[in-house]
């Protein structure tokens, strides 16, 4: 006897109930503590609130937790969480200028104002498992403090550039700050601006910018850049409220800000200039940073007059795919029920094969 | 800082603001029947591909007086459909419902329900990809210029090579129809079926598709008809045997394999309807207590 399938809602209980038993792993060793992440997972934590679009250490701390270390799990917690978010107003634009430096290179110019800051970087580490971490309790290594302070003024790399006219000017002159778009409230439509691509690419995967960008880099739309300047460090988030008139700081936030100086021909009315790229993320993260200014100058094909060849210039392509949330719910899905369209293809298939049988029967009579 | 209480959300999980503005895609879309609306397609607490647009509507017009029913592949206990009943009953307190008849709201995922719906219901549909011309063309901003244009020669030239080379449409599910003669419509996954049901339907039917924001609808007594040719009429699937529990031979049958030896039977897909007949009298040959020689399925 066949009885239809019952019990899903007993089934969907019990399951979380597997997965939190899961989550929480062997009860004889320590929990993890939110502090503890926050403070030892860094870049796990840079990387949720980035692509979560939420500056706060905690709850992202927090959604790795609870996502078992699966990270666009985590930044799926934190986007459902943000949307029911109220907005109360929009910031003033950071100065990304007045930033208290943690590390500040370029790869363009040996030495400059400021200097080269090396800051915590993975870059001259060499890639040996330190299996003196294995052992607990260790007490860290003291760094002492420099014998100098860092320079006060550190001027940027492409404004340096930028007074001979060598490279193009940030924003055109007449752009207004007030006039910038928010794919969070509104449909992204095509053609986006340079603003909302920016958006876009600032909240996507870093794994789908990271490829892209390489891609630019082996040949698909190359245009030759130059990492210009990497910063790291905090910066101060103003907004005006609007019973005082004038601005007041909110808060620091720690971001990454890369600009790239890359090759521009120059055509028929301008001459030889370097064009620009950029990058910016919320906390550490200079691999996504890098490669959002790769995709970014690879997206300004049309204004700088360039022809479009491959994926990463295709804005279409690149700003309806960037997004890791809505890409592994779509790809995900597939798992959900889809018996009935299957079962729509299964008849069809199977009169379709029935015809061409009869077919080949009669013609072989 | 973090405290154990649930924090408390606003009554169906959206924001007043954001309710207002899908509302106003929705009268959009009713005005202008086939259309897609773009809306500001928030994220939900649920995957983009689980329903987040069909979720949304729902959200957007639910009152406290509504009663809900939720199914997919036509079944109210398929576990997304028990998911998202779940969350509905437990942001609006609101009354759901397994019986057709007494949903005021019925959303759903790849089906129509079989009974007849009325006026004073509407029906929401889950959609992943809204353009029906996506598969022609993947560019919107080419499919929105075709759609503005009433450009739908390559949908034409699409069904009929379908023909030239299965000598049929070889499109079963997710079957174009043409809304209030003017814009081409993807029903959602729905089997084609469905298609037929749609056309000059009692109840209004909205369309949410999260993912790709854009919301569509069709009013109610709209005139959808499936495209096809002259000498190649649009046609439903139709089946060999009757439903094996409730021995329905008008609904949409779904293939159940019981062994590893062939042995397979056919069930309806709308639990509900099945269900009801069955409380009816009706038996399949594979009815629990059936006896064969009684059945309908042996007439």
């Amino acid at each position: 006897m066949y009885v239809a399938v019952k019990g899903g809602e007993q089934a969907i209980d019990n399951a979380h109930k597997f997965l939190a038993e899961e989550r929480r792993g062997d009860l004889a060793v320590a929990e993890l503590s939110l502090q503890q992440i926050c403070q030892q997972m860094s870049h796990a934590v840079s990387r949720v609130m980035a692509e979560g679009s939420l500056y706060d250490h905690e709850l992202a701390a927090l959604a790795i937790k609870q996502s078992r270390g699966d990270l666009i799990e985590a930044i799926f917690l934190i986007r459902a969480y943000r949307t029911t978010l109220p907005r109360f107003a929009y910031s003033e634009a950071i100065d990304t200028t007045a930033m208290a430096i943690d590390r500040r290179i370029s790869a363009t110019f040996k030495d400059l104002p400021g200097g080269q800051v090396l800051g915590p970087t993975f870059d001259y580490t060499h890639r040996l498992l330190d299996f003196t971490l294995a052992a607990e309790g260790l007490p860290p290594q003291q760094l002492e403090p420099a014998q100098e302070r860092i320079d006060d003024a550190m001027p940027r790399v492409l404004g340096l550039l930028n007074s001979e006219g060598l490279i193009e000017d940030t924003a055109p002159e007449d752009h207004d700050d007030s006039q910038v778009g928010d794919l969070t409230r509104e449909p992204l439509e095509f053609p986006a601006g340079r603003d909302l691509r920016l958006q876009n690419l600032a909240r996507g995967d870093e794994g789908f910018l990271l490829a892209l960008g390489y891609s630019t880099q082996r040949g698909y739309a190359r245009n030759h850049a130059f990492v210009g300047e990497i910063r790291v460090g905090d910066v101060a988030v103003e907004m005006i409220p609007e019973e005082l008139g004038f601005a007041i700081e909110i808060g620091d936030i720690t971001i990454t800000e890369c600009e790239t100086v890359n090759q521009f021909k120059g055509s028929k009315d301008i001459p030889a200039q370097f064009t620009r790229g950029y990058g910016l993320s919320f906390g550490h993260s200079e691999r996504k940073v890098i490669a959002m200014a790769l995709v970014d100058r690879a997206l300004r094909w049309q204004e700088l007059g360039e022809d479009q060849v491959a994926p990463a210039q295709d804005e279409e392509f690149v700003l309806s795919h960037s997004d890791n949330i809505q890409a592994t719910g779509f790809v995900e899905h597939i798992k959900l029920p889809h018996y009935v369209d299957f079962q729509s293809e299964l008849e069809l298939v199977r009169r379709l094969r029935r015809g061409a049988q009869c077919q080949q029967s009669e013609a072989a009579e | 800082m973090f405290d154990n209480q649930t924090p408390a959300y606003n009554f169906a999980y959206l924001d007043e603001q954001t309710k207002r503005m899908i509302r106003r895609a929705i009268l959009k879309a009713v005005a202008i029947p086939g259309y897609q609306v773009p809306f500001a397609s928030r994220e939900m607490p649920m995957p983009y591909g689980w329903g987040t647009g069909g979720i949304q509507v729902t959200a957007a017009v639910i009152g406290r007086a509504d009663v809900l029913k939720v199914i997919d592949q036509g079944s109210d206990d398929t576990t997304n459909a028990v998911s998202i009943r779940k969350f509905f009953a437990r942001m609006t307190g609101v009354e759901t419902t397994e019986i057709t008849s007494e949903a005021t709201l019925i959303q759903t995922r790849h089906r129509i329900p079989e009974a007849e719906l009325g006026e004073d219901q509407i029906l929401i549909y889950q959609v992943p990809i809204p353009e029906p011309l996506r598969f022609l063309e993947p560019r919107e901003t080419e499919t929105r210029k075709m759609h503005a244009l009433e450009e739908y020669g390559l949908m034409h030239v699409k069904l009929y090579e379908d023909i030239s080379r299965h000598g049929e449409i070889a499109t079963t599910y997710a079957y174009p129809v043409m809304v209030a003669g003017r814009y081409i419509m993807d029903p959602s996954p729905t089997p084609k079926f469905d298609n037929p049901k749609m056309d000059m339907m009692a109840a209004l039917q909205l369309f949410g598709a999260g993912r790709e924001k854009r919301i569509y609808a069709i009013p109610p007594y709209t005139k959808v008809e499936s495209l096809d040719f002259e000498d190649y009429p649009f046609d439903v699937q139709k089946w060999d045997e009757p439903c094996a529990l409730c021995a329905a031979r008008d609904s949409f049958l779904d293939e159940v394999i019981l062994d590893d030896r062939g042995g397979r039977m056919f069930v309806c897909s709308d639990s509900h309807f099945c269900q009801s007949r069955q409380e009816r009298g009706h038996r399949g040959e594979l009815s629990p207590g059936a006896d064969p020689s009684i059945t309908e399925a042996a007439e």
